[in-house]
């Protein structure tokens, strides 16, 4: 009998001793149990037939629901909280024969761009660990970037897989809206989120996204759309590909290392065969006020659920209502508790249409600056992935200063198109990332910038 | 549209949530800070659009109103704070006439 997926299961573990535990650990592992991977393992060698991910660990951010390990969404609100069903994710990778050996840390509730907002402590950045690894699906992006495991689930809202896949120096992919099924999900922004992948390589990210993509009859928003093999894009060169360049992501302020990184990136697209034009997506300054109204209203009514009643933490109190007031100001931490605020602000009576009416339409022109430039022969659009490599912790203490860093990724998730994040250099030994942006449902075409860039940059070093 | 002490104080009850007073004139600072931001949205002219609760590739399918049953592996008693003959209990409301402050209500 094969022990492969056993010896796998019990390198990541090893991996995970080295590098995650103890005070000067990465933190990027909340809740793990290695006698139950194993198992899992062992039942996956003794299969007769391996599926595509037989015997591969992953690790899976914690606010995906598993079965056997805690689903906290970094919050002490929901500490202790075992999910009675797995996601639909998690199910799909277990059944092409992936262990899970982890949930990972990430900021509360998947708010926040740095996971300086978990409950649990902050994940440090395996490429520098005075860093922060970005957020909010830092722990899954440092698990991968630390070898503990070669794919992890993370979730994006409004860059939460890229920008940490761009600050640690592997790849990161957010699906189209509907690609990838939402079951199991623990909700925040509904209309933005889903599930992303990491992956060492492009090739690891497109297999562990074939897998988990396709409808769910669980999951009433899942598209009914074929999958791709996404890793057959790896044979195509770029020839007839036209990248449009929009320059709205590569403003005078931009860091003139992230910015040469990106003219060589763009270089090397050509060089295989791509045309490079230059385009306008004319709303995308507007894209941070429109994020911060819509995904906090969506938050405010989404997280309504956590008061103590169903599950989780629960703080007595005389009456029904003061326990729930209780509950929640105990269990929710800063960042959570001030945009469950705003949210509620800009819904509330008065402030609705200013707000969140306004919000909504101009998300409709910002998703229609996409679909114009793609009409327009592009097929793709290629940006930086983060405006600065990862910063130091406590950098950045301004709440708004900190949502500008999903400037350039939050636009992706409002317009429900596919963009993924690939390394294209280093700054000062920091890694950053570019983004490719491609029309909706046409992951093909953006594997196949993907598989370029990664290409080029192998041929490059 | 600044927000006042009082405008915190109100989102926080609709909110269901207690912010001590001592964190209140941080959180009107910082939600202030946050909201001047927002105003650039009202130079668009959107006069002409219709607002979309999502910009999905496709519009929202729809289905027959019966889910596929959904497995649970563990019972509700594991996961809920209180339970009791298959009930959550609660607190009762403290506006209830017969309130009492152990009393609790299914």
């Amino acid at each position: 009998m094969s022990t492969r997926a056993v010896n796998a299961v019990r390198d990541a573990f090893r991996r995970m001793a080295e590098v995650d535990a103890g005070p000067s650990g990465l933190n990027c592992i909340l809740w793990s149990d290695e006698p139950y991977a194993l198992a899992d393992a062992a039942a996956v060698d003794a299969l007769p037939s391996a599926g595509v991910l037989a015997g591969i660990p992953f690790v899976a951010k914690d606010n995906i629901a598993t079965t056997h390990l805690q689903t906290t969404c970094g919050s002490r609100i929901l500490e202790g909280y075992v999910s009675p069903y797995e996601a639909t994710v998690i199910t799909r990778l277990r059944d092409a024969g992936a262990v899970l050996v982890g949930k990972t840390n990430c900021d509360e509730f998947a708010m926040g761009s740095s996971n300086e907002n978990s409950a649990y402590g902050p994940v440090l950045n395996p490429i520098r660990r005075s860093r922060v690894p970005g957020g909010s699906s830092g722990g899954s992006a440092a698990s991968v970037a630390a070898g503990i495991v070669r794919i992890a689930l993370g979730s994006e809202t409004g860059g939460s897989v890229r920008q940490p896949a761009s600050y640690c120096g592997i790849v990161g992919v957010k699906p189209t809206y509907g690609r990838v099924s939402r079951f199991g999900l623990v909700a925040f922004a509904s209309s933005l989120d889903q599930v992303g992948v990491f992956g060492t390589t492009v090739s690891d990210a497109a297999l562990a996204l074939e897998v988990i993509a396709g409808r769910d009859a669980r999951d009433a928003t899942s598209a009914d759309r074929p999958v791709d093999s996404y890793r057959a894009a790896a044979t195509k060169d770029l020839a007839g590909v036209v990248i449009g360049r929009p320059r709205e992501y590569f403003p005078a302020t931009l860091d003139p290392s992230i910015l040469r990184l990106c003219d060589r990136a763009l270089d090397a697209l050509r060089a295989r065969g791509a045309t490079v034009r230059d385009v306008s997506l004319p709303h995308t300054d507007l894209a941070i006020p429109v994020y911060y109204i819509i995904a906090p209203a969506e938050a405010s009514s989404n997280l309504a659920r956590f008061d103590g009643v169903r599950y989780g933490l629960r703080i007595d109190a005389k009456g029904l209502r003061e326990m729930y007031d209780a509950t929640r100001t105990r269990g929710f931490g800063a960042e959570v508790t001030r945009r469950i605020l705003l949210g509620t602000y800009v819904l509330s009576a008065g402030y609705y249409d200013a707000y969140y009416r306004k919000a909504q339409q101009v998300r409709t022109l910002i998703a229609k600056d996409f679909r114009d430039v793609f009409d327009s022969g592009v097929h793709l659009l290629f940006t930086p992935t983060t405006p600065t490599t990862a910063f130091e912790f406590g950098a950045k203490s301004d709440p708004y200063e900190m949502y500008l860093n999903d400037i350039f990724t939050a636009t992706a998730n409002l317009a429900g198109v596919p963009a993924i994040s690939v390394p294209i250099g280093d700054v000062d030994g920091l890694p950053a990332g570019g983004q490719l942006i491609a029309r909706h449902f046409d992951e093909q075409t953006m594997f196949r910038g993907a598989f370029a860039l990664e290409a080029a940059r192998a041929e490059s070093q | 549209m600044a927000i006042g002490p009082d405008d915190v104080r109100h989102i926080a009850a609709l909110a269901r949530l207690a912010v001590p007073e001592s964190r209140i004139p941080a959180l009107v600072s910082q939600l202030n800070g946050i909201l001047s931001h927002m105003d650039a949205l009202a130079r668009v002219d959107t006069s002409a659009v219709t607002g979309a609760a999502g910009v999905g590739g496709e519009s929202m399918p729809l289905r027959a109103d019966i889910g596929p049953p959904i497995p649970l592996e563990h019972p509700l008693a594991s996961f809920a704070p209180q339970l009791r003959d298959g009930f959550l209990l609660v607190p009762r409301l403290a506006t209830h006439e017969d309130s009492g402050d152990d009393e609790l209500s299914e």
